[in-house]
């Protein structure tokens, strides 16, 4: 049996309550962390696990936690991003409305680690019924003496804000978020400064994940060096994927990184294979910012081995044959997908998303939105794939944020593994916009 | 818009209540920081985040209004035009479309003989397209205010419409 470090109670009946949290084993973390560990000893903990950031970046986070800046007598503050809003990951929602206790645990030890007395909880404004959900169980453990001053008599206080954003997929950047947190616009900030210096309210300030903060319970409990005793090389641990699309069993799924993605796409511990009569065509495997993959390749590296559930394996090749584990926001699509429909559809995502402060992100977004409307409504010219390849450069590295990144990375992925299937939209344009029409050439399904 | 007060909306006293403890959540002088959840707030009691209910949440927060305008422009969740009783929020980004999402969304559109952005004669619905919900393995989704409607059918639509349609 896997090792299950978030999601191991999570069926129990009542497991959104205090009390039945509490008798699976639930805040003795925060119990040890207080009373028998320095915030220090806390944070070498963590830094030992190798726990890297799960939102999708994938830096260590006990490296980032090292980085906050402690000046005497400015407060610091630990922001969890719960701003879950990449296309295809649903894992942080599923948490919170599930375990709501696991990520307040997580805060508190987090929060004690860091020497923060005020923490926030920026959760995304859809989940308004998760906010409640969160704002129930601060109140609980509040009450238990968990929270509010003088937690288990130790004497540190500690207080949480849950935080609605306002349908934003940008505030999920961290210095966006801070700017939203402190009642602006959601445009991220130049770098550097950052955030660990001033950050939130000009603050030192760490911004993690939520299911990053929901595993310190997990590594104060048994220690950094067990978290990092599971998993591969170094990505240790477990992560949630979220998976979506043409399977059997979509759903949020605790793995150990270093699972094969073929046992975890065919498994029926897992996605429990391709919905039935349908084939493999391709995966964007950590959400929609990540290259997209075609059959052979999301699960075989170009060598012939294969491929795993870690962010390594899955980025081996580079760009040119791999991809990334991102937020692990794992979307699979069968035959029946037509790649130029959901590049497209992926493009006006981020055109939409694009905060409009830098050039190449405002105007680039837009323009291959535009281009692939064309091409998949049949109006493409043949320099159309050239010209898109060309304005994805433009935009990758050239803005303040990555969400220009974001947006390049799925066009030009989708172009270098299924330049055939855009090539056949330009020149075959009545057959090419028949509804359900999709491209049948030459092409390795599994 | 208009920058001067002329202010006939106010919260009820609950929600007056409820703005006061979301101030107070703050460090002192950092009251802007209320802003997005007083504009939900708003939008909560009066359906939109009208020019007077955003003139009044500045006074609250001793702001300008501008400052207030910037921001429910910005974030997509605010309806800065007024809009119907039940406004529903379809989700159009790629996963909820690989589980037959736009098949669904023409099925919806077509029950309620309006477009994205639009009204029913009635007053009773309003149509918006937005981006991922955050709850791909269940797609296709819609949200009516803090409810999610998943893994959408022609049928479940029409079962959701006739329900709110009473």
């Amino acid at each position: 049996m896997a090792t299950k470090i978030l999601t191991e109670h999570i069926n129990v009946p009542g497991i959104e309550t205090f009390d039945v949290y509490r008798k699976q084993g639930g805040y003795t973390a925060v119990e040890k962390a207080l009373k028998t560990m320095t915030p220090e000893e806390v944070v070498e903990e963590v830094k030992k696990s190798g726990v890297r950031g799960r939102g999708g970046a994938g830096f260590p986070m006990g490296m980032k936690w090292s980085f906050l800046a402690k000046p005497e007598g400015v407060p610091r503050y630990l922001v969890c991003n719960a701003d879950e809003s990449e296309p295809g990951t649903f894992k942080d929602h599923y948490l919170m409305k599930t375990i709501p206790h696991l990520l307040i645990e997580g805060m508190i030890i987090s929060s004690y680690a860091l020497g923060a007395n005020k923490s926030f909880i920026y959760v995304r404004g859809e989940l308004m019924y998760v906010i409640h959900i969160l704002e129930k169980a601060i109140e609980e453990a509040k009450a238990k003496g968990f929270l509010g001053k003088n937690i288990l008599g130790t004497g540190y206080d500690l207080e949480l804000v849950v935080q609605p954003g306002g349908g934003a997929y940008i505030c999920g950047e961290e210095t966006a978020l801070l700017e939203s947190l402190e009642g602006k616009r959601g445009n991220p900030r130049n770098k550097p400064p950052f955030p660990a210096v001033k950050g939130l309210y000009q603050s030192p300030t760490v911004v993690n994940n939520v299911e990053s903060i929901a595993t310190t319970s997990w590594i104060v409990n048994h220690g950094g060096e067990a978290y990092a005793a599971i998993g591969i090389g170094r990505s240790t641990g477990t992560k949630l994927i979220s998976a979506s699309g043409h399977i059997n069993k979509p759903g949020v799924y605790e793995i150990e990184l270093g699972v094969p993605v073929e046992d975890f796409i065919y498994a029926d511990e897992w996605c429990g294979g391709i919905r039935p009569g349908h084939k493999l065509k391709a995966v964007v495997a950590g959400g929609s910012s990540v290259p997209i993959l075609p059959a052979n390749l999301i699960l075989n590296l170009a060598n012939g081995e294969k491929r795993l559930m870690s962010y390594e394996s899955l980025s081996d090749g580079g760009f040119q044959t791999g991809t990334m584990l991102g937020s692990g926001g794992f979307i699979v699509m069968d035959e029946t997908t037509c790649i130029v429909r959901n590049t497209w559809n992926f493009a006006r995502f981020y055109h939409h998303e694009s905060c409009g402060q830098c050039s190449p992100c405002r105007e680039g977004t837009g323009w291959m939105e535009k281009v692939l409307h064309r091409i998949e409504h049949g109006h493409g010219h043949r320099q159309d794939i050239d010209l898109l390849v060309d304005v994805a450069k433009k935009i990758e590295g050239n803005t303040i944020c990555p969400l220009g990144d974001a947006a390049a990375w799925p066009v030009a992925s989708a172009i270098r593994h299924f330049r055939d299937e855009f090539e056949w939209h330009i020149t075959n344009p009545q057959e090419a916009t028949q509804p359900g029409a999709v491209y049948r050439g030459e092409m390795a399904l599994v | 818009m208009t920058t001067e007060s002329n202010n006939t909306i106010q919260f009820t006293p609950d929600r007056l209540e409820k703005a006061k403890e979301i101030i107070a959540r703050y460090p002192e002088g950092k009251q802007k920081s209320a802003l997005l959840p007083l504009l939900h707030l708003l939008q909560e009691q009066e359906g939109w985040t009208s020019p007077e209910g955003m003139d009044y949440i500045a006074q609250m927060l001793d702001i300008q209004p501008i400052e207030v305008y910037e921001v429910a422009t910005f974030y997509t969740m605010y309806h800065i035009n007024p809009v119907g009783k039940h406004v529903i929020e379809y989700c159009r980004t790629g996963p909820c479309c690989l589980m037959g999402g736009e098949d669904v969304y023409a099925h919806l559109k077509q029950r309620l003989g309006i477009d994205a952005g639009q009204t029913t004669v009635d007053g009773r619905f309003t149509l918006k397209e937005v981006e991922c919900l955050a709850a791909c393995g269940m797609g296709p989704v819609f949200q009516i205010r803090e409810k999610y409607y998943m893994n959408l059918t022609n049928e479940r639509v029409d079962e959701i419409i006739d329900e709110l349609s009473k």
